[in-house]
């Protein structure tokens, strides 16, 4: 008889927050210079050398608690945390303990199929980041970079609230866009700016006792979040299934052999003989310094998905879409307000913006057409000034360019037709040449005739005619042309 | 001329209105090092190049009529656990056996801005752990005046060169009494100011909580000229205060009259050296003559504060020590793994003291027993504070004991007894504890000539009045003199 096991699944987040400096020093915060170059006595451990909190963190931390809804206590303080290893200069990590920045938070997670997903935060808090060992050099010695060393990091920790690897997967990517939003952290898995540290553990269905967990490392990806979490899965029914127990380990995953393997040849049980950081005394959690953090808070991706659905109109896939990122949402409300016309404008940035970024491999935040720039152009496709296709070459043009809108359309010829004498004559012509329209009007149908006509006069200018000055030409042209005929028949 | 035993204020003076020639200055003190430390061990380092340099550099600047500095031309020693940037720091560890950090501590700093003239780096027992001296890895520092004894520890070396005029003024280090307690064996001033007074940007850490830089000196105005230079906010120490210095001699003078003393009850019973114990009822006795009132008084909790000191300062040493493991600097033992490397490093690097305090700093903080030793040692912390508060909420302005059980003792006489070896400190680690200021001026001597020092401790940033009732005790008690008897 097989037993049906359910998978209880927690993560661990380390984002590394985006200050200038690093946590404890004046060193550059920076990913990707040349090794050792961003290091000081401090980033060394050199003998004598003290850590002093960096201000910036503690806001950017701030941030993360108010979003998730954390508690965050009068004051709090640093630990350190006790482990050997040639990466980490003074041998300890400062990190916080018992005192951490927030705790008992709660984050919501729209879950594709499965809808509102309600996670519980245990806990976050700030620390540093080791340094980077690299293996393999200089005839088979190792070497340690310390430009990551004292990089500051904001953890957080989530409740056993997942119930399977796509879950786990889809709060980490709902956590990306949290982080990116509030402007915390670059958040980027593959740079390790994001390292998200899965806990994976099987109970019978139905069971409230926990299981034994393993902890997963070494995920670089959303993917191997969840392929790592599968397989794990797997390996641990595997050993139930066989009447075997799981130990408690820490995994490593190797995304290449699709596998997970021990982190450690032999269990180690750590004690990391934590105790409070004597460098640096108590952070006070001033009442008015945080409210001031909530007053300058970001509009949270969730949030404002929501608000785009009902005050723009829009469905939430669409929403959904332009919520993703920061930049995007704040392009399409900076275009709304100046071209009030949601669904035009939501339909333009994810086709042709973002054909456009596509193309150039651009982020948003960098695209350099603003968005009242946008909002021109549509209003030019609206009152017939450019057509679609005009439209598009026009914010190619002003993307790589950087030039307004206006001052494209007339490079590139497709500025506006006012000369009065041409228009006349194109209203003119097309008018001798559609009789039809004529009588439509004679017979009380002139709208028609001129909405039609219209369209005629922008083929055939390339778009270009104006379309005010175009249209009370075109309807003098038209009732003339009809009254003409109408004399004819000897009306008085 | 012959500077050697002048006062700092003196030098300062003259080398400022042109009558003292600081090159002269500094040269006759190397030549006095020159001749006298090879027996006496007080100097790890000296460097005569430099301190000449430094002379020119304050010729140049009184010749350019720059401002005078609070140490002017006056010699200089450092303990070797501050760091100085470009020359060795040991910390009395083979561990740093030919470090040279890229640095200066900030005491260096402010030294060298106020014109004093370094001139060489003092020995004390690794890393600050010891109150004899004799845990320098480069063998102990002897009495000035009686080679077979110990000047005390850890800042051994600094007050062996001030009181045998090696050094005009030196900086130490004062974890649990490291200042406080030589300048008591040597029969010199020595204080330790409150916590976050002075920088501890460039001191070598024993147990930062409780490590604090001060002066020693040969009499109480050169420490509180010297306190003048080194007190000071420092955004590079998170604990440093931002309160602002005033000059520590302005009331020095005024006398003790209308100031309530408490005599601390618990120190000057059991244990205590008859010798030491006249000196200190003398100093009380002087200061009541002068006017104060010195009445009785009882910190319940000191009869535990030295293990709580223990507890809590070899904690953190196994914390701050990890660090010296020979991946990046320091001594490295020949290893073909990590862990090999780094085990090597310890075991061979360390002194046996060092290692003892390491082992046992750890164990208090492991799991399952850091309940019943850290954190009930920072629960005794917390009580010996009361105590103090306490005390001083009763209208006391300062406290007055014994700094030392007894006078210097004979080298070896207890380096095998470890605890024997803690007590030493068992009058000065409250002060530690509490993070209050404490200083210890010469109280007398005995037939046998060795000094003893009482100790006078304050509230918090109350290092001008400790001083001033010190500096009514060295007038009544005659002060410091240089100990070999030859000027």
């Amino acid at each position: 008889m097989s037993t049906t096991y359910e998978m209880v699944i927690g993560v661990e987040v380390h984002a590394r927050l985006a200050t200038r400096s690093k946590m404890f020093c004046g060193c550059a915060n920076r990913f990707g210079a040349a090794p050792g170059t961003l290091a000081c006595p401090v980033c060394a451990g050199l003998p004598g050398s003290l850590p002093v909190p960096n201000r910036r963190a503690f806001e950017l931390g701030l941030r993360v608690c108010l979003a998730l809804s954390c508690r965050i206590g009068r004051s709090t303080r640093f630990d350190r945390k006790h482990y050997f290893y040639p990466d980490l200069p003074k041998n300890y990590q400062i990190t916080q303990y018992d005192e951490p920045l927030g705790v008992d938070g709660r984050m919501e997670v729209d879950l594709p199929k499965e809808g509102i997903l309600p996670v519980r935060i245990r806990r976050v808090h700030l620390e540093e980041d080791a340094g980077k060992n690299l293996h393999g050099r200089e005839g088979g010695s190792s070497l340690v970079d310390l430009n990551r060393a004292g990089a500051p990091l904001v953890e957080i920790v989530t409740e056993p609230d997942f119930r399977s690897p796509s879950q786990a997967k889809a709060f980490l990517q709902a956590l990306q866009r949290l982080l990116r939003t509030l402007e915390v952290s670059n958040a980027n898995m593959e740079e390790g700016s994001l390292r998200g540290e899965p806990n994976l553990s099987l109970r019978p269905a139905g069971a409230d006792a926990l299981g034994v967990k393993t902890e997963i490392k070494n995920l670089n990806s959303f993917g191997a979040v969840e392929r790592a979490l599968r397989r794990e899965a797997e390996r641990q029914r595997g050993i139930l299934e066989a009447g075997g127990r799981v130990r408690p380990e820490t995994l490593l995953w190797d995304e290449g052999r699709g596998e997970t393997r021990p982190m450690r040849s032999k269990e180690e049980a750590h004690d990391y003989r934590y105790f409070p950081e004597p460098d640096i005394p108590p952070v006070r959690l001033d009442a008015g310094w945080v409210e001031e953090i909530r007053g300058g808070l970001a509009e949270l991706p969730l949030a404002r998905r929501r608000r785009f659905e009902r005050a723009y109109g829009l469905d939430a896939a669409e929403a959904g879409i332009l919520t993703e990122e920061r930049a995007l949402a704040d392009a399409f409300e900076a275009c709304v307000r100046a071209y009030p016309r949601p669904a035009d404008v939501s339909r333009f940035y994810q086709k042709e913006v973002r054909r456009l970024l596509n193309e150039k491999g651009w982020r948003m935040q960098d695209f350099p057409v603003p968005p009242e720039q946008i909002a021109r152009l549509l209003r030019l496709v609206e009152e017939g000034g450019l057509n679609p296709a005009q439209a598009r070459a026009c914010l190619a043009e002003a993307a790589s360019t950087g030039r307004p809108v206006d001052a494209v359309r007339k490079e590139k010829g497709l500025e506006q037709l006012r000369d009065a004498s041409r228009l006349s004559r194109v209203v003119a012509g097309v008018v001798a040449e559609h009789p039809r329209a004529v009588e439509h009007v004679r017979r009380g149908k002139e709208a028609k005739a001129v909405g039609h006509l219209m369209g005629v006069i922008m083929r055939e200018t390339g778009g270009r005619a104006d379309p005010k000055a175009a249209r009370s030409l075109l309807v003098r042209a038209l009732r003339e042309a009809a009254g003409e005929g109408r004399g004819n028949a000897g009306v008085p | 001329m012959d500077p050697i035993g002048w006062t700092a204020e003196r030098i300062r003076e003259g080398t400022a209105t042109g009558d003292i020639d600081p090159v002269e200055v500094v040269e006759r003190t190397l030549e006095r090092i020159r001749s006298r430390n090879p027996r006496i061990n007080a100097f790890l380092y000296t460097d005569e190049a430099g301190a000449l340099r430094a002379a020119e550099r304050v010729q140049e600047r009184v010749r350019r009529g720059g401002p005078p500095g609070w140490l002017l031309g006056v010699p200089v020693a450092v303990k070797d656990n501050q760091c100085t940037a470009g020359t060795p720091t040991t910390a009395g560890s083979a561990m740093l056996d030919g470090y040279r950090p890229p640095y200066a501590a900030h005491v260096v700093e402010r030294i060298q801005e106020e014109g004093g003239i370094i001139v060489g780096k003092t020995n004390l027992d690794e890393f600050g752990m010891g109150s004899s001296c004799e845990h320098s890895a480069f063998g102990p520092v002897r009495h000035p005046q009686d080679p077979e004894r110990t000047p005390g520890g850890s800042s051994g070396g600094s007050a062996a060169a001030v009181a045998d005029g090696m050094a005009c003024l030196a900086t130490g280090s004062d974890t649990g009494g490291s200042i406080r307690l030589p300048a008591s064996l040597c029969g010199i001033v020595g204080l330790k100011p409150t916590y976050g007074r002075v920088s501890r940007h460039g001191l070598v850490a024993y147990a930062s909580s409780m490590d604090q830089i001060g002066p020693l000196a040969r009499g109480v105005r050169d420490a509180a000229l010297m306190m003048n230079a080194l007190a000071g906010r420092d955004p590079r120490d998170a604990t440093s205060s931002s309160r602002p210095v005033p000059d520590y001699r302005a009331d020095l003078e005024r006398g003790v009259r209308g100031l309530r003393l408490g005599l601390m009850e618990e120190s000057m019973g059991e244990g205590l050296d008859a010798e030491v114990e006249r000196a200190v009822r003398g100093a009380a006795e002087a200061l009541r003559d002068q006017g104060a009132e010195v009445v009785p008084c009882s910190l319940p909790h000191t009869a535990y504060a030295a293990t709580a000191y223990y507890v809590t300062a070899m904690a953190e040493a196994s914390s701050n020590l990890a660090r010296y493991d020979g991946v990046r600097y320091g001594f490295r033992a020949p290893a073909s793994s990590a862990a090999a490397l780094v085990a090597g490093s310890r075991g061979r690097g360390f002194g046996l003291e060092v290692k003892r305090r390491v082992l046992l700093g750890a164990f208090v903080l492991s799991a399952g027993y850091a309940d019943a030793y850290y954190r009930k040692a920072a629960r005794i912390r917390t009580l010996v504070r009361r105590d103090f508060e306490r005390a001083f909420a009763t209208g006391l302005d300062a406290l007055i004991g014994p700094t030392c059980p007894h006078r210097a003792i004979r080298l070896g006489e207890r380096v095998d007894d470890p605890v024997r070896m803690y007590l030493e400190d068992v009058h000065t680690v409250s002060a530690n504890l509490a993070g209050l200021p404490a200083v210890s001026v010469p109280a007398g001597k005995a037939g046998d000539g060795l000094p003893a020092g009482v100790q006078i401790l304050g509230g918090p940033f109350e290092e001008g009045t400790i001083l001033r009732i010190g500096r009514a005790v060295e007038k009544a008690r005659g002060g410091a003199r240089l100990l070999d008897g030859e000027t």
